[in-house]
Order: structure tokens, then C-alpha cells, then sequence
């Protein structure tokens, strides 16, 4: 058995690769993950035209994507890198997804990490193939290399021109030595063509015609639908079933019960019904009769986890980082600011519900998944069908949404399960939305305490951050084997605000609700709190929001992360770039139409630098967000579109944080159940979006994530410059706006 | 006992259960995935498609009510997705996840039938019934601005 105490989400899947058993899963994807992929790489350099680049003797050119596309881009943005060294034409490149084989590919998907971790091993890989034919042209010439040049897909040398296409030289390519990859040349930037100019979604065409395959089309020849009737409560499990309507149901096949598969991939067990179709599956569902029990988390709730938030807040919490002395800082201060945040559970709810299709044959399994962890997914599928890994092939669809919750093996597990048990027939196992919204896995409810002091300068004397939340690491880990802390705070555990007086304590909640990575993680919880509050700071000393931070984020600098030694450190002068930057766009300080506010709030995460400008209007007890306004700097952009577009999502992603995004438990249960009980914004809710992206040579750094956490604050700071009312609970709550 | 409709513009018949919805018909029954499941109650738009030229939530409707009928999918709209509708999606660059966007593009192509040159107004009534968890709400508003010109602008090259 594979257990680990604390590791990163690559580690993990690498242990699950290795151990296909129930795992520890650890909670942060440190970037430092990514450098130890990229050495791996040049320890052992496959040949680039295996792993990487196929091109036929009729010049066609296939890239291969390690990552699983899920909206993010990433099928457009990886092979732009690829190609740009490669010196392929962009319309001549197709794309394919990489097979699941960890000694090449490292597929886990997540983090906002993918275009950080894949641009240097993709521009050496892109480079080398380029640099081998080159040399193949300048063999068959029988010319120098130094004379060639690649372009548009075909190398090309002297005058008058000759000309070599991919193509005609692929094969004898291939077969030279594998440049050096830490030595290999790659393009100076300046003659980018690709990489750095808008380019439109890879699969865009098939997105908008009904073509593109998500998982939940795929459709194997003799396949059954399956859907599953699960307890209720959290941790229950089937004491007994009557199937004899269900089998009444016409077009259902069977109905298979199976059990939970611990903790690893965290199923929850339960009771298939086998169909024809889909629709016959869960009418079949709807007829089962299941007698649960239900166990210790029946007395479960949201107003008992709220008790238990109370009784923490009145404990001293464990201390994880102690600077000068926050107390005695905060007693002697002319001024002190005290405010309690809280944010609820809050699901996923991609568009494309949960699904997975599995087909295990004696000789090996075969699967269709919309995963973000295709390597885990392998790991399970193996486990359930006793194959080795080697004999699963899984196929990574496009995801209807992932944002975290298909980095889980929980719906993959269950259809391996089935499948498992019915005869050698495929089977996908289809959640419904019902299915979806009452066995996710949430983002954690949080508590905060905040406490600040104001010296007679209107500098921070001090800050001071309680929380007690239900913590990702402790779902995850075994009981003391992890010690969740630092991680609860996200990048929040810097903050950038100069304090001589600097106190984190954390305490943890019990609670049986899975949680997980769920879109910007725990990010999106301290980007709430934190600029919330130092807006109250600002308020507090009379200052003007933007100011007081600039002020208190001080002179450039690059401040260490605290707790991740190898993480990359926060560079003030790029987060006081972005602050600046939104601001001016959105015209900060002018005056703005009666009953309207404006707010700001910034954020450092996933190594990126973002910065928004609200303006919120509050009328007969609603409020709307009429404009955000934007700065990104998530160094070189790959795609600038597409960098707009994920920010422009995260946007959204962050509205419904702010005005909807609630997950209730009452008995041990999920109280929502569809899009009329859990709303999502829509598009009259659309606030006018504008995103600036920065300029840069930087490093590339994450994007799918990073412009969620400003979202909330500088849209409450917005309602308070507006109203004079303090927002602090998630999501806004007509009586918190009266 | 089957169900006969006209599919796409080709005559279509099914065997099925009588109140197996349209949605599933086409997904399982006819394997044209292009209409989506989200959620099953007419809440979020993935499943809309055209009988006979209003937007409609096939998820909740009942085969049986299709009958004689004229269903259009997402696959009916253009052979190759030279529709103006799905060539604003492209130009914007609208999809992103691209599930729930067979739904969106069917809504907005019906609200574009009734309203060639509809209003941001327009276009929240119009759409507010289809969710986009990608948010690609801004996108979508800019892509029926330009379909409605692309359109509108041929109407009058045509006149």
C-alpha cells in the first residue's frame, strides 16, 4: 500500500501509477513539481518524434498534447509552443492526446501548471526535432546544418533556394541522435511568430457544429448505461435492495451492487442499474427500492459545522508562522480593526456531468474518461479489473468542465467496478445532475478571524489570521499522518502587506463532506478574506484603497514564500504593476453615477499577478456588478486570447462564488439538487469584462485559476464604497446588503 | 410502436418507449451526441433544440409529443458549420469547455429568427435560460452581434 504523508498532486499520481491503491493525497501542486518533471525529461530525452511530433511522408504534422483539455485552452496553447519550434505552419498541425504512459508523459492536468511545467521540455522537444531535420536536409545536401534554416514546415538552403519538406525528410530524421536538451538552440523570442499572438481555440469548429466528443458521447459498440443509486449521507452504505421494479423498468439489463472503494479513489459504493440507454437507466434508478444505512454522518449539518467554527474561534489557534508579537501589538495600537469571514462548501458543477465508460476483456481494459488525471484513472481501472496498468488503455475525452473535480478517480473507479462485474460488456456509468450536485467534492467551508492595528502613521502594526476550516489535506490524509496548516492559506500565507507584526493559527473542523481542489482552491478563500479586510484597514486609516496598498506593499522587492522555500518568490514591483495597471484602465478615482461603488483587490497565486476594479450598484436589496476591470500578468502569454478568456471565466467562476455558490448539509445530505435550487450566473448577470494582460518576458505562469480570488473582494469593496456595507459571508445574502 | 418526425429534414422513425424524452432519442437511440444532458429539468439550456423553429428543452419532452414534428439539432444547422451563427461562435472564439454550447447556439439561432438584430435586453431574455459554468456569457452576447450583422448584411446584399 502506497501511503505518503504529504505530497504534492503529482507525486500522488505518480504514486498511484506506481501502487494502483488506496492513497494519501496531498493538497498543494507546488510549482517545484513542475522543475522536477522538466529534469526527468532531460535525464532521459525520448526521441522527440515518438513522443511528441509525427509527421508523415505526405507532410502532415501531429502534436502531441500531454494535458487534458477542459476548456482551459491548454489543446490550443501547448501545441503553439510545440510548433513554434518545430517551425510548422499552424494550419498544417493537427492535434492528439498523448497515450498514458508515465514514462514520457506527465498528464495530470491541474494547478493552473501546465503551460509553466510543458514550456521549456516542449520548446527543447520542439527544438530538438527541429535541429534533427535540419540535419537530415544538410546530410542529404551534403551541406553544412549551420546553412539550413527551417521554416513553414520545410528546411530550405542557398541561393537560388532548395527546398526539403518535413515530410521528405522524416524518416531519416528520426533515426540521428537526439540533440542534448539543455544545450539544444532555441528561437530567439523576438522571432516568435506563433507564441505570443492570438490564436483561435484549437477545436473551436467542432465546439460550435456538435462534433467534439466529450466523454459522456463516447459510444462503444454493445455498451450499457449505468446509473447509480448511492446513500444520501455522506459514508452510508446499502443494507439491503429489492431490484424487481427496476428490472420492470423496459430496456433495463441488470442491476449490480458494489462496494465502496475506501479511501483512494473515495467512492461511495452503492447499487447500478443497467440499461439500453441512458434514460431507461435512470428510470430503472428511480424504481430501485435501497434501504440505507446511513451511519455517523446522518447528525451532520451546516448549523452543527457552524457551532464547531464558533467553538474553534474561541480556542487559541495552532500558531504557523509568528512574526514580532501580533498581540501585544494589537493591545497597545491606537487603532484595531477585528472582522470574521466566512465562505461555504462550494461545488463544481461542470456542464458535462460526471460520467466514465470502461471495458474490461480478459486480455485488457479499454476507457473513455473525462479526467484531468488520466494516469490515476489507469491506476484504478487496473486495480478494479486485477490487470496490470500496462494492458488499461484509457482515452482522454474533451471535458464539458473540469475546475478540480474530474482530477478525482471517484467516478472512474465506480464504472470500473461495474464493468468489473458485467460479463466483458462496456459500460458507462452517467451521474445526473442530482448525482452530481450531492456527491462532489467541495471546495472546504472556511471561518476567519481577522485582527489588524493601525500605528499613528497609518502603517500596520500588525495582522493577525485565524482559521478554522474543513481542510482539504484532512480529507485526504490518514488521521495524523498530515497536518493541515499553511496549505489552508494558499499563497494568503504571504501576504504582501508590510506588517513588522505578523501572526497565522489554524484549527481544523470536523466534517464527513468530501473536499477537494475546486477552481483557484484555497485561493479563492484568502483572496476574499485578505483584500477584504485590508480594505477595512484602509477605511479604517482614511485611506484610498489603492494607495493604502501600494503603500503598505512598498519598495520593489521580491518577498520569500513562506513555508514553500522552492516556491518562486512574490515580486512586488509586477503585483503593484497590476494594481496600477487596473486601476488606470478603469479609471480610478473619477466620479462613477449615484448609488454606484467602486472596489479593487488584488491577488499572488500560481505565480501569476492579477488586479480587478469593480463597480457594484446595490437596489431593493440585490446588487449588480455592472464592470470589472482587469490586469493579468502571468508573464509571456502564450495565447493572449486565450489568456482573456480564462480570466474573463474566472470572472464568472468568481461572480457565482460572490452571489450564489452555497452547498448546505442538513442530515448528513446535500440540500441542493439541480439548477433551480443551485443557481449559477447567467447572462444578464454578466458584468462588462475587461482584461489587460501584461506584456512580458517572465517566465509563463498559470492562468486558468489565478483571476477568481479578486472576483469577491473587489466587488464587496465595491458594495461597501457604494453603501458603507461590509460584505463578510459567502455568498452575498440579501439581509447582509440592507 | 414508433414515432415518426421529420429529423434534420430527412423523416426519422423510432421505437421507443413513448415518454422517453427527445434528448435521450437522439443521444442513445440515434447516437447524435450533439445535444447535450445537463440537467434533465429544463433548467440549463444543454439539451435545446428546434421543433418546428422554437427553441425547446428536449430533456422534458416526451418523444410522443415530437410526433410529425420538425426537430432541428445542433448537426442540422449546416452540413460543415458555415452557419452565420456557428461562424460568430468561431470568430469570437466563444467555446470554451464547449459543452453546453449545441444549446446556446440553438437558442440564440432561434432568438435571431424572431429578432434579426436583437438587444443586449433581447439577448438576456433570449439566453438567460442557457448556463455557461465557462462563463463565456460576454462572448456569446458578441457573437449574435455579429451574426445578427452577418445575416442581416447578406439579407440586404440579397435585396
Amino acid at each position: 500500500m502506497a501511503i505518503a504523508a504529504v505530497v504534492n498532486r503529482r507525486e500522488f499520481l505518480k504514486t498511484g501509477a506506481a501502487g494502483g491503491v488506496a492513497l494519501v493525497v496531498g493538497f498543494r501542486l507546488s510549482p517545484a513539481a513542475f522543475a522536477d518533471q522538466a529534469e526527468d525529461q532531460e535525464k532521459k530525452p525520448p526521441n522527440p518524434f515518438d513522443a511528441w511530433v509525427r509527421i508523415t511522408p505526405d507532410n502532415r504534422v501531429t502534436l502531441i498534447l500531454s494535458k487534458s483539455e477542459m476548456g482551459q485552452g491548454i489543446m490550443t496553447a501547448l501545441p503553439m509552443i510545440l510548433a513554434e519550434e518545430l517551425c510548422v505552419d499552424w494550419k498544417q498541425v493537427k492535434v492528439q492526446q498523448a497515450p498514458t504512459n508515465p514514462k514520457i508523459y506527465d498528464l495530470g492536468t491541474g494547478g493552473s501548471g501546465s503551460v509553466a511545467g510543458s514550456w521549456l521540455p516542449l520548446r527543447r522537444a520542439g527544438a530538438a526535432a527541429r535541429e534533427m531535420l535540419v540535419a537530415a536536409a544538410a546530410k542529404q545536401w551534403e551541406v553544412s546544418p549551420d546553412t539550413c534554416k527551417a521554416q513553414g514546415g520545410q528546411v530550405v538552403h542557398g541561393n537560388p533556394k532548395r527546398y526539403l519538406s518535413y515530410g521528405e525528410l522524416v524518416e531519416a530524421a528520426a533515426k540521428l541522435p537526439i540533440p542534448n536538451l539543455n544545450t539544444v538552440p532555441l528561437k530567439n523570442s523576438d522571432d516568435f511568430t506563433l507564441v505570443g499572438h492570438d490564436t483561435r481555440r484549437f477545436e473551436v469548429r467542432d465546439k460550435a457544429t456538435g462534433s467534439a466528443k466529450f466523454g459522456i458521447d463516447s459510444r462503444v459498440p454493445g455498451m450499457l448505461f449505468a446509473v447509480v443509486a448511492r446513500c444520501p449521507v455522506f459514508g452510508g452504505k446499502v443494507t439491503s435492495f429489492d431490484a424487481t421494479k427496476a428490472k420492470a423498468v423496459a430496456g433495463v439489463r441488470d442491476v449490480i451492487q458494489f462496494e465502496t472503494s475506501g479511501r483512494g479513489a473515495s467512492t461511495t459504493g452503492g447499487v447500478a442499474v443497467l440499461a439500453d440507454n441512458s434514460w431507461a437507466a435512470i428510470q430503472g434508478r428511480n424504481a430501485l427500492e435501497v434501504k440505507w444505512e446511513e451511519g455517523p454522518a446522518a447528525k451532520e449539518s451546516t448549523a452543527e459545522l457552524q457551532k464547531q467554527f464558533l467553538a474553534n474561534a474561541a480556542k487559541p489557534g495552532r500558531v504557523l508562522r509568528n512574526e514580532g508579537d501580533a498581540d501585544s501589538a494589537l493591545g497597545s495600537s491606537p487603532k484595531k480593526v477585528e472582522a470574521v469571514y466566512e465562505l461555504p462548501f462550494a461545488p463544481h458543477a461542470c456542464m458535462e456531468p460526471m460520467n466514465c465508460t470502461v471495458h474490461i476483456r480478459p486480455d485488457g481494459a479499454e476507457a473513455w474518461i473525462p479526467t484531468q488525471a488520466p494516469q490515476w484513472a489507469q491506476a484504478v481501472i487496473a486495480e478494479a479489473s486485477k490487470l496490470p496498468p500496462e494492458k488499461v488503455i484509457v482515452h482522454t475525452t474533451l471535458m464539458g468542465g473540469g475546475f478540480g473535480r474530474r482530477y478525482q478517480a471517484d467516478f472512474v473507479m465506480e464504472a470500473a467496478q461495474v464493468a468489473a462485474k458485467s460479463a466483458g460488456k462496456p459500460i458507462m456509468v452517467l451521474w445526473t445532475r442530482e448525482d452530481d450536485m450531492h456527491h462532489g467534492f467541495y471546495r472546504p467551508a472556511s471561518y476567519h478571524k481577522l485582527q489588524g492595528a493601525l500605528d499613528t502613521d497609518g502603517n500596520l502594526a500588525a495582522w493577525k489570521h485565524f482559521q478554522t476550516s474543513t481542510s482539504i489535506a484532512a480529507k485526504w490524509s490518514q488521521k495524523g499522518a498530515d497536518d493541515p496548516g499553511l496549505g489552508e492559506f494558499g499563497t494568503g500565507a504571504t501576504i504582501p502587506y508590510t506588517t513588522p507584526n505578523l501572526r497565522l493559527e489554524y484549527l481544523l473542523a470536523e466534517s464527513s463532506v468530501p473536499r477537494a481542489w475546486w477552481r483557484s482552491v484555497e485561493h479563492s478563500s484568502s483572496g476574499f478574506v485578505i483584500e477584504s479586510f485590508i480594505d477595512e484597514l484602509a477605511a479604517a486609516a482614511g485611506q484610498d484603497p489603492l494607495a493604502f496598498r501600494l503603500k503598505l506593499i512598498g519598495s520593489d522587492r521580491k518577498i520569500p514564500r513562506f513555508g514553500e522555500e522552492k516556491a518562486t518568490p512574490l515580486d512586488t514591483a509586477r503585483l503593484k504593476g497590476v494594481l496600477q495597471l487596473a486601476a488606470e484602465k478603469a479609471g480610478w478615482g473619477k466620479p462613477l453615477p449615484k448609488g454606484m461603488g467602486r472596489g479593487i483587490a488584488t491577488f499572488f497565486s500560481f505565480n501569476s499577478y492579477t488586479a480587478a476594479v469593480a463597480e457594484a450598484s446595490v437596489k431593493d436589496g440585490s446588487v449588480k456588478l455592472h464592470r470589472l476591470v482587469y490586469a493579468v500578468d502571468c508573464g509571456r502569454p502564450i495565447n493572449p486570447d486565450g489568456v482573456r478568456a480564462q480570466v474573463e471565466s474566472a470572472a464568472i467562476y468568481g461572480l457565482s462564488a460572490a452571489l450564489h455558490d452555497a452547498i448546505t448539509i442538513k442530515d448528513g445530505r446535500v440540500e441542493q439538487s439541480n439548477f433551480n435550487d443551485y443557481q449559477m450566473p447567467r447572462i444578464s448577470e454578466t458584468p462588462k469584462t475587461e482584461v489587460h494582460v501584461v506584456t512580458s518576458k517572465e517566465e509563463p505562469t498559470g492562468i486558468g485559476e489565478p483571476g477568481l480570488p479578486v472576483v469577491a473582494p473587489a466587488m464587496c469593496n465595491a458594495i461597501f464604497a457604494a453603501t458603507g456595507k461590509r460584505i463578510r459571508r459567502l455568498p452575498i445574502r440579501r439581509e447582509d446588503l440592507a | 410502436m414508433a414515432i415518426s418526425f421529420t429529423l434534420n429534414g430527412k423523416p426519422q422513425s423510432v421505437d421507443v418507449s413513448p415518454d422517453m424524452p427527445l434528448l435521450w432519442v437522439l443521444r442513445d437511440t440515434l447516437n447524435m451526441t450533439g445535444t447535450k444532458f445537463g440537467c434533465g429539468m429544463a433548467l440549463c439550456g444543454a439539451c435545446t433544440v428546434h421543433i418546428n423553429g422554437e427553441a425547446t428543452r428536449s430533456c422534458v419532452t416526451a418523444i410522443s409529443s415530437v410526433a410529425g414534428k420538425k426537430v432541428t439539432t445542433i448537426e442540422g444547422l449546416s452540413a460543415d458549420g458555415s452557419h452565420p451563427v456557428q461562424q460568430a461562435w468561431m470568430e469570437e472564439d466563444v467555446p470554451q469547455c464547449g459543452y453546453c454550447q449545441s444549446g446556446q447556439i440553438m437558442s440564440a439561432v432561434a432568438l435571431l429568427s424572431k429578432k434579426p438584430n436583437p438587444t443586449d435586453a433581447d439577448i438576456d431574455d433570449a439566453m438567460s435560460g442557457n448556463i455557461c459554468r465557462c462563463g463565456t456569457y460576454q462572448r456569446i452576447r458578441k457573437a449574435i452581434h455579429r451574426a445578427a450583422s452577418m445575416q442581416t448584411g447578406k439579407a440586404k446584399s440579397a435585396a
